[in-house]
């Protein structure tokens, strides 16, 4: 019985090192939806590497078998709320409507920042990920492509309610998979966005809360796409769990 | 979101409101100033002072039903609890729209308060949502409407309270950016804070909110249709419609009253782009409170409702009848599903009206009951027993919605223009040609019945393989027709096969 279990323990701790495969970016100069300096400046993007795929639940349970202060039943109430991991049978079992494959959810961000330190990484920045995803299939930045936004906006409108397909979805041109769709993602700096983009004109930390503001300040005016995504970060703080978020994780070059 | 100063009030109307009320009108705070040319008006800003009595949980209703009045007399706390609530649902018959909901109907949940009340808003935000949501309610007074106070992301709630200091009727919406997208999809809603006195009792009150629509399918296009950016930034909608839906109006769904009774609509228009020409067909606004406000407008035919503004219209019901609710944009109307009816029954009286119903030509296909039958045939032909008289009857409904316009409901055409299909030679020739004439369309000369034709029929390809076989078996078995029978796979090959020549442009 002790044989098997650590049996187990074992291939669960094999697996995730077999997982996680990362692409090297060359980062560079970039136009981000929300400005360096608050005005036009381009971002500077420092060459690094990104997870190819999301943290799997599979990769998410090995991770709590060996971490078990992240254990749905142990972890601090500040650093996750009620829904953590919810969707798992039990606290160690993923069970019917967690299959190993699929992205994990219902994670905060302290989670996913301990989950990529467990990787040796840490997560992306909002500039590192929205860099990565302005890739398509065969150009690094496609976000001019009206194809490229209507991609974005139709998974919007798809209904939330169906189960989330397994990871492994087409690469971009970085060979990066699923990274617009189908969950969210947890960045570094996801709470810092709404300051980025205050600090810019408009001296009021709720500017993409009121009517007509986000329009306003935000450089791409067409670029609604992105922008739902960081009114989607900003609406979240770090302990909390939603069922559509997920993360991956970035390291250094 | 802007407040507008507070209106000037004459003293004398303020004693003339209360004396008539005879409610606790002394306590009110209404910050009103005398002023030298002002007519009488009524009071529209007050503070009651702080709630009293037990708090109050509102009574919420899905459009088109408004909650009952509120009856009371005193200012108090009422708790409104809204959940937002993203779902799949039908925008037009066959075609299905993600909509983003306020208590999953579109338009959301109507609330009905009183002046001075104190509201305690809970606004929850599902957990299987994927965006974050918020609320703005026109009816605020602070920053974002509550917007700021109620930024929820999935599977969270938010609280905020507010008091209600003007009356009227004021839309609410989701302003989370971007709040065009937001409110593309059906997030937006009306609230009634009434006055102090209550409104004049009337035998029926609806609730009806226009809205835009964009969708990157055609009008009518089959199936789940996602949302359009492009579309909705040039503002040019694939529907307008009333409450949310195509049909949610009309048929089964109509509102009703009787001959003289006294009918009180209030109209909201959510936008997100267009603003309303509110018009029903066949009656004349008794009075209409323009926007919301508090001064009325009598004989009013057609109203202007602003995107993000709302009004109440008020009218007499003397003549039965289906009377049909409009955007007098009138394309709209016929076009794009801004459309819905009200029936009122009861006995006719000829000295004001002889008869005759002027609106018949305007119901169009939108006045069948319903297209119960196209759905019991694509139940059977699912389930693999449909019958041709099952197909007639859903391809008569469909043929009133789609080819009647042209090809009139008792199949004669017009004479040089539309060429008929009844008794038609050139149908019985070669019945499967038909196929190929509505799926790609035909132009160029033909002859039917000895008459030559030279017009042009646009393809029919938004309908279906199962809508085109019924059509057409409707037709050939209609009107002096041979007969047969046209079946879903022969329109799926035709479909497949290249246009023809005779294929008409725009294919």
């Amino acid at each position: 019985m002790r044989a098997c279990l650590a049996l187990a323990l074992g291939l669960m701790l094999a697996l995730p090192a077999v997982a996680a495969d990362y692409a090297a970016l060359p980062g560079g100069s970039f136009t981000s939806v929300l400005p360096a300096d608050g005005k036009a400046a381009a971002a500077q993007v420092a060459p690094f590497r990104l997870r190819t795929e999301p943290v799997t639940n599979a990769e998410f349970l090995a991770f709590v078998k060996t971490h078990p202060e992240w254990r749905r039943d142990r972890v601090a109430g500040i650093l996750a709320d009620q829904r953590y991991l919810s969707h798992w049978a039990g606290a160690e079992t993923l069970g019917g409507e967690a299959l190993p494959r699929q992205p994990v959810t219902r994670v905060s961000w302290f989670a996913a920042q301990a989950y990529c330190e467990s990787e040796g990484a840490r997560l992306p920045s909002w500039y590192e990920w929205e860099y990565a995803a302005a890739a398509d299939a065969t150009r690094r930045d496609a976000r001019s492509d009206p194809a490229w936004r209507e991609n974005l906006l139709a998974w919007y409108s798809r209904p939330s309610n169906a189960p989330l397909p397994d990871v492994g979805g087409a690469p971009n041109a970085y060979g990066v998979r699923d990274i617009t769709q189908p969950v969210w993602e947890w960045v570094d700096d996801f709470n810092a966005l709404l300051v980025a983009s205050d600090s810019r004109d408009q001296n009021d930390p709720d500017v993409l809360k009121f009517c007509g503001a986000g329009a306003v300040s935000l450089q791409e005016k067409e670029n609604y796409a992105v922008l739902m995504r960081i009114a989607m970060l900003s609406a979240l703080k770090a302990a909390d769990t939603t069922n559509n978020m997920g993360f991956r994780c970035a390291k250094p070059e | 979101m802007s407040r507008t100063p507070l209106l000037v009030v004459a003293a004398a109307a303020l004693l003339t409101l209360a004396a008539c009320s005879g409610k606790p009108q002394a306590a009110a705070k209404t910050d009103a100033t005398p002023t030298t040319n002002a007519p009488a008006e009524h009071v529209t800003r007050g503070d009651f002072g702080p709630p009293q009595g037990e708090p109050i949980h509102a009574v919420l209703t899905s459009p088109p039903h408004v909650p009952p009045p509120v009856n009371r007399n005193y200012p108090a706390k009422v708790i409104v609890e809204l959940e937002v609530i993203e779902k799949e649902m039908p925008i037009s018959e066959g075609v299905s729209y993600t909509f983003w909901t306020f208590g999953g109907t579109v338009p959301g949940s109507f609330i009905r308060v009183r002046q001075g009340d104190t509201v305690e808003f809970h606004l929850k935000n599902a957990p299987d949502s994927k965006m974050p949501h918020n609320i703005d309610l026109h009816g605020v007074t602070g920053p974002g409407g509550g917007a700021a106070s109620s930024f929820t992301a999935p599977g969270h709630a938010s609280r905020f309270t507010f008091k209600a200091l003007n009356q009227g009727i004021y839309v609410y919406h989701c302003a989370t950016a971007p709040v065009g997208m937001h409110i593309a999809n059906g997030m937006y809603g009306l609230i009634l804070v009434e006055p102090p006195e209550g409104l004049p009792k009337v035998d029926h009150e609806y609730y009806v909110m226009q809205g835009d629509f964009y969708t990157t399918g055609k009008y009518r296009q089959k199936g789940l249709q996602p949302f359009d950016m492009e579309k909705a930034i040039d503002e040019h909608p694939t529907y307008v419609l009333f409450n949310g839906k195509e049909g949610a109006l009309t048929g089964d769904n109509a509102l009703t009253a009787k001959t003289n009774e006294t009918v009180r609509l209030f109209i909201g228009n959510g936008g997100p782009n267009l603003v309303s020409s509110f018009h029903v067909i066949g009656e004349i606004f008794d009075k209409v409170q323009p926007e919301g406000g508090t001064v009325a407008q009598h004989n009013v035919q057609t109203t202007l409702i602003p995107a993000g503004g709302a009004a109440t219209v008020e009218f007499h019901t003397d003549v039965p009848g289906s009377y049909v609710l409009v955007d007098h944009s009138i394309f709209r109307a016929f076009n794009k599903g801004a459309l819905g009816i009200l029936k009122v029954d009861g006995p006719e009286d000829k000295t004001i009206y002889s008869g005759k119903e002027v609106d018949s030509v305007y119901l169009g296909d939108r006045s069948e009951p319903n297209l119960q039958a196209v759905t019991t045939a694509a139940k059977a032909h699912a389930a693999g027993t449909l019958t041709k008289d099952e197909q007639i009857a859903a391809g008569k409904q469909l043929f009133t919605g789609t080819c009647s316009v042209c090809h009139q409901a008792n199949g004669e055409g017009l004479p040089n223009v539309f060429p008929p299909l009844a008794k038609s030679d050139y149908l019985a020739a070669d019945p499967k040609r038909a196929i190929e004439v509505v799926l790609h369309g035909l132009q160029g000369k033909i002859k039917v019945n000895g008459h030559e034709y030279d017009s042009v029929m646009p393809p029919m390809n938004q309908l279906t393989d199962d809508e085109v076989a019924n059509i057409l078996t409707y037709v050939l078995n209609s009107w002096g027709n041979p007969g047969g029978q046209i079946s879903k796979e022969e329109a799926a090959k035709v479909r497949a096969a290249p246009a023809p020549a005779t294929a008409s442009q725009g294919h």
